[in-house]
C-alpha cells in the first residue's frame, strides 16, 4: 500500500478514447515527492521538445500534491502541467478548491489526457468507474453554468468540476480552467483543453486516503492550525494590512485598498494614480464590495477565507478571490461596482484576470495611437466601460480584433504590426505580468522576475519581506521570531538590508545574498507545488505555518518514505532544475531571462549582469542558464544532460 | 422509575458562520479511522456540510439515529430566501440517501461526540472549525434510568443487517463464514 499518495494515475486517450489505471513509480515520489514534480517528469519523458500546444501530444497533466486531500490544512491543490500556446513553453498554473482532494478520494493522484476527442465531451470519474460522456449540450455554456448543469445532470451536489468556458472552447491563449472558487488560469491552460475536445473534468470519490505515521501526522496537523491561528491573532505589524496576515491577499475580506490602487498601474499598465485613495472612494467601494459579497468562503481543509460568493443584483452568483476585483476595473480606470459586474462574465467566460484585461486596454491604447481605427471595433460602445464587455465578448469568440487580442499582447502586436510591439511593454517570455512600474531596482525582485519559470511574481515571492523596515530595531523585532527562515543568516540579511544608503537598493542585498534569498523562495514554492499545499499558508506570505523545518516530518509521516531537510531541498532543486532543462530544449536561454523592460525606471546593467551571473552558478547552471551536466548528475537526471549532449545544445547556446 | 442526572452533548450549528472547508468532515473521519488518524474520507464522516455554494447553503448536519424506512414529507422550508429540502436538516442515516452510511458496507454511521477516555474537552470537529459555526454544548438533565442494557457495537451493526436484509439472510452468511 502507498501512504499520502494514491500510487494510481488514470491515462485518458481521447484520440482513442481510452481510459487505464496506471501505477506509478514510488521510486519517483522519492525523488519528485508530486504535484509538479511529477508532473515535469512526465511532461520530460512523454512530450518531445517541437511539440505545439495543440499537438494530440501535448498532454493536459491534472495533478494533485502529495499531501492533498490528508488532514494537513490547505492541502488542496490542483496542479495543471502543459505546453503553453502562448509562451510555448511549459504552463505552471495551478488552482486551490476542492478538485485535487476529491480525485484521490476517488483513487487518483493525476489524470493525464493525451490525444484529441472530435466531438466536444467531459470526463466523468467517480472511484472506480470512468467515462467519456458527450458535451455537446453544454458548447458555448459558462465555466460555472456548466458545472452546476454537471452536478444535475449526475444528481450529486458534491461532484467537483474543473470546466471551461466559451475562451477556452475557442482556444484564447489566456483561457482558465475555472473550479468553483478556484481556477487555474496562467499560460492558457484552459485553450488546450478546449483544443482537447474537454469541456469540463467532474469527479467525485469515497475512498481513504491513507497515512503512515498517524499520530505523528495529526500532531503535525495540529500544529500548524494552532500556529494559524495564533498568526491569526498576532498580524505583522508595520507592512500593509493585505500583507499581514496568512492566506493569499485578503481581498475579498478587506476593503482598504490603498496598496494596490496607489502603487499598481492603471490602464495597459501605464499609470500610476498616487492620490486616488480617498475617503469617499473607501465609503463607496466598502458600499459596494459589501453589497455583494454575501459570504467569505473557504477551499478544502482550510480555515482560511481567501474567497467569497459574489451576487451582483441582476447577475448570476459568482466565486471570486483575490486580485481579480481590481484588475479589470483598474485597466478601464474604473470603479469597484464595473470590476464585479464585468468578472461574473469573465468567470463564465473563462479568462485569466492577469492578461485578459491587459490584452483589452492594450486594444483601446493602440486604437487611441491610431494603430488601430475605429473600423476595426465595429459596433463598440463609447464609454469604457461599455468597450471592456464589448472586447471580452469579441476576444471569447475570437470575432475581428478579438481574434487578435485572444493571442495576448505580445502576439497581437506583432501581429498587428504598425508599431504596436512598443505597447506591448509588460510581458515577460510573451506571458502579461502584474500591473506594475517603479523606479529603484530591487536585486531580489530583478531576479525572481528574472528567471521564474513561473513567469509570475506572485506565486515566486514570498517569505522574505519586500522591503526593509526603516529602522534596525524594527528589523531587529521582526527577526526575533523568524524560525522559518532555512538559515540563520537570512536573519542578518534582512536586518542589515537599510530603506537608503550603502546598504539598500540595488546593490543591497548583494548579488550573492539576492541569490540565495531567491532561492530560498522559489524552494518553497516548489516544494508546495509538490504537496499541493497553498502558498497562503506556507511560501507567499511572511511568518508561514509550513516552512522547511517541519515539511521533511509531514513528508516522512504521510507517505513513510524518510526523508530530511536536506532530501526535501535537494527534490525542490530536482524539480526547478528540471523545470528550466524543459523550457530549454524547447528554446529558452539567457536572453529570455529578463524583466519587462520599463519594469524599474533606473536599470543597471552591470549590476543586473553580476546578479544573473550569480544566480545561475547557485543553481548549477552555465552562463546560458543552462543546468550544467555535472549540476544534472548530482540530482540523479543525467539523462537530461544526455540530451543536451545529443541535440547539441551545450555546443550551441 | 428512578431519575438520574445525564450530561447531554449536543452541537449548537451556526450555519451563517460556515464556510464550507470540510475540516469537519475531514478530521471526524481521520478520528474514527482504525487506528486514528490513519486514513480520512470525508464520505464516512458522520459530520457532513450540505454545500450548495451558488445558493449560499452551507449546512453543517451530524449524523443520527439509523431509520429502517424513509419518511414520507418532503417538505421545503425558505429561509431567508433560500430553498432548503426538509431532507437537508436530517440527521438520519436513511435508505433514500447515501449520506450517514459507510461507504463499502452501507452500514450507518451515528456521531458519537468523540467519546473517550479520558474525556475530549470537545469533539474534534468542534476543535477543528476555526470558523466558529460548530459550537460544543454540555447541559445537564435529569432522565429516567435507563433499563435497557446498552448495545455495543456488534450488535448495532447486527441489528441494522438484520434490518435490511432479513435475519434468516443475515444468520445464513454468518454460518456459511463461519465454516472452515
Amino acid at each position: 500500500m502507498r501512504y499520502g499518495e494514491i500510487g494510481f494515475d488514470l491515462e485518458v486517450n481521447l484520440s482513442r478514447g481510452s481510459i487505464d489505471r496506471v501505477e506509478t513509480d514510488p521510486n519517483d515520489t522519492k525523488l519528485y515527492l508530486g504535484g509538479l514534480g511529477t508532473n515535469a517528469k512526465i511532461m520530460w519523458d512523454r512530450v518531445p521538445a517541437e511539440t505545439d500546444a495543440f499537438s494530440e501530444d501535448n498532454l493536459l497533466i491534472f495533478s494533485s500534491g502529495l499531501l492533498c486531500g490528508t488532514a494537513a490544512p490547505g492541502s488542496n491543490r490542483t496542479i495543471v502541467s502543459t505546453i503553453s500556446p502562448q509562451t510555448k513553453l511549459m504552463a505552471y498554473s495551478m488552482m486551490g478548491g476542492f478538485f485535487a482532494p476529491e480525485l484521490k478520494y476517488a483513487g487518483y493522484d493525476k489524470v493525464i489526457i493525451s490525444g484529441k476527442s472530435e466531438e466536444l465531451v467531459y470526463l466523468w470519474i467517480h472511484n472506480d468507474k470512468v467515462e467519456i460522456r458527450d458535451a455537446s449540450h453544454l458548447k458555448g455554456m459558462g465555466a460555472t453554468a456548466t458545472s452546476e448543469a454537471i452536478r444535475t445532470e449526475l444528481k450529486d451536489p458534491d461532484i467537483q468540476v474543473a470546466a471551461i468556458g466559451l475562451a477556452g472552447e475557442n482556444r484564447v491563449f489566456y483561457a482558465s480552467i475555472e473550479q468553483g472558487r478556484s481556477s487555474a488560469s496562467r499560460g492558457g491552460i484552459g485553450a488546450v483543453m478546449g483544443d482537447k475536445g474537454l469541456k469540463a473534468i467532474a469527479v467525485r470519490g469515497t475512498k481513504d486516503i491513507n497515512v503512515a505515521d498517524p499520530a505523528k501526522y495529526m500532531e503535525l496537523c495540529d500544529d500548524v492550525l494552532k500556529y494559524i491561528k495564533f498568526r491569526g491573532e498576532n498580524p505583522i505589524k508595520g507592512v500593509p494590512p493585505i500583507l499581514q496576515g496568512l492566506g493569499s491577499p485578503q481581498e475579498m475580506a478587506i476593503v482598504d485598498e490603498e496598496w494596490h490602487t496607489t502603487n499598481f498601474t492603471w490602464g495597459n499598465s501605464r499609470t500610476r494614480r498616487k492620490d486616488f485613495w480617498t475617503h469617499e472612494i473607501e465609503q463607496k467601494w466598502k458600499q459596494t464590495q459589501e453589497n455583494v459579497r454575501t459570504r467569505l468562503i473557504s477551499c478544502h481543509n482550510c480555515p482560511m477565507k481567501c474567497g467569497a460568493t459574489i451576487s451582483v443584483p441582476g447577475l448570476p452568483t459568482y466565486m471570486m478571490k483575490c486580485y481579480s476585483k481590481l484588475t479589470y476595473t483598474m485597466a478601464a480606470f474604473s470603479d469597484l461596482d464595473f470590476g464585479f459586474r464585468i468578472a461574473q462574465k469573465a468567470t463564465e467566460y473563462g479568462v485569466d484576470g492577469f492578461s485578459a484585461p491587459q490584452a483589452m486596454a492594450f486594444g483601446l491604447e493602440l486604437l487611441e495611437a491610431g494603430i488601430l481605427t475605429l473600423e476595426d471595433f465595429p459596433g463598440m460602445p463609447e464609454d469604457t466601460e461599455g468597450r471592456f464587455f464589448y472586447l471580452l465578448d469579441k476576444i471569447v469568440r475570437r470575432e475581428g480584433i478579438g481574434d487578435y487580442l485572444a493571442d495576448g499582447t505580445y502576439w497581437a502586436a506583432r501581429r498587428i504590426g504598425k508599431g504596436a510591439e512598443k505597447f506591448d511593454h509588460n510581458t515577460i517570455k510573451k506571458h502579461e505580468q502584474l500591473p506594475l512600474k517603479l523606479g529603484m531596482l530591487n536585486p531580489v525582485y530583478y531576479l525572481m522576475y528574472s528567471t521564474g519559470e513561473k513567469i509570475n511574481i506572485t506565486q515566486i515571492e514570498g517569505q522574505f519581506p519586500q522591503e526593509p523596515f526603516a529602522t534596525r530595531e524594527l528589523r531587529e523585532e521582526f527577526v526575533k521570531d523568524w524560525f522559518q527562515v532555512p538559515d540563520e543568516k537570512f536573519k542578518k540579511y534582512y536586518a542589515d538590508w537599510e530603506p537608503r544608503g550603502e546598504m539598500s537598493n540595488p546593490y543591497y542585498p548583494t548579488p550573492q545574498m539576492a541569490s540565495e534569498i531567491v532561492d530560498w523562495m522559489e524552494k518553497m514554492h516548489y516544494i508546495d507545488d509538490a504537496l499541493g499545499m497553498c502558498a497562503g499558508l506556507s511560501s507567499f506570505p511572511l511568518k508561514p505555518p509550513y516552512h522547511i523545518h517541519n515539511y521533511p516530518e509531514f513528508v516522512t509521516a504521510a507517505t513513510g518514505i524518510k526523508m530530511t531537510k536536506d532530501d526535501v531541498w535537494k527534490s525542490a532543486t530536482r524539480t526547478r532544475t528540471l523545470m528550466r532543462a524543459l523550457n530549454v530544449r524547447r528554446g529558452m536561454r539567457r536572453t529570455d531571462d529578463k524583466p519587462p523592460e520599463d519594469h524599474w525606471r533606473k536599470r543597471f546593467p552591470d549590476l543586473e549582469k553580476e546578479l544573473l551571473d550569480n544566480y545561475y552558478k547557485l543553481k548549477g547552471f552555465n552562463d546560458q542558464g543552462i543546468p550544467t551536466k555535472e549540476s544534472l548528475e548530482d540530482l540523479e537526471m543525467g539523462f537530461v544532460a544526455e540530451e543536451f549532449e545529443q541535440k547539441g545544445i551545450y555546443s550551441n547556446g | 422509575m428512578a431519575k438520574v442526572k445525564k450530561i447531554v452533548k449536543s452541537i449548537t450549528i451556526d450555519a451563517d458562520k460556515c464556510n464550507g472547508c470540510k475540516a469537519c468532515e475531514v478530521i471526524c473521519s481521520s478520528w474514527h479511522a482504525t487506528p486514528r488518524y490513519s486514513s480520512n474520507n470525508p464520505a464516512r464522516s458522520r459530520i457532513r456540510i450540505v454545500r450548495l455554494p451558488l445558493r449560499d447553503i452551507y449546512l453543517p448536519v451530524y449524523a443520527g439515529e439509523y431509520t429502517e424506512s424513509e419518511c414520507t414529507g418532503r417538505d421545503k422550508y425558505i429561509i431567508d430566501g433560500k430553498e432548503y429540502n426538509e431532507c437537508d436538516f436530517c440527521r438520519a442515516s436513511c435508505p433514500s440517501r447515501d449520506l450517514f452510511k459507510e461507504p463499502d458496507s452501507g452500514l450507518p454511521l451515528k456521531c458519537d461526540m468523540c467519546e473517550e477516555t479520558p474525556a475530549l474537552a470537545q469533539p474534534k470537529c468542534v476543535e477543528w472549525c476555526h470558523a466558529e459555526a460548530l459550537i460544543y454544548v454540555e447541559r445537564e438533565e435529569e432522565v429516567e434510568e435507563d433499563e435497557q442494557p446498552k448495545l455495543g457495537d456488534i450488535e448495532i451493526g447486527l441489528g441494522s443487517m438484520i434490518d435490511k436484509y432479513g435475519l434468516q439472510q443475515v444468520l445464513d452468511t454468518v454460518a456459511r463464514m463461519a465454516k472452515p
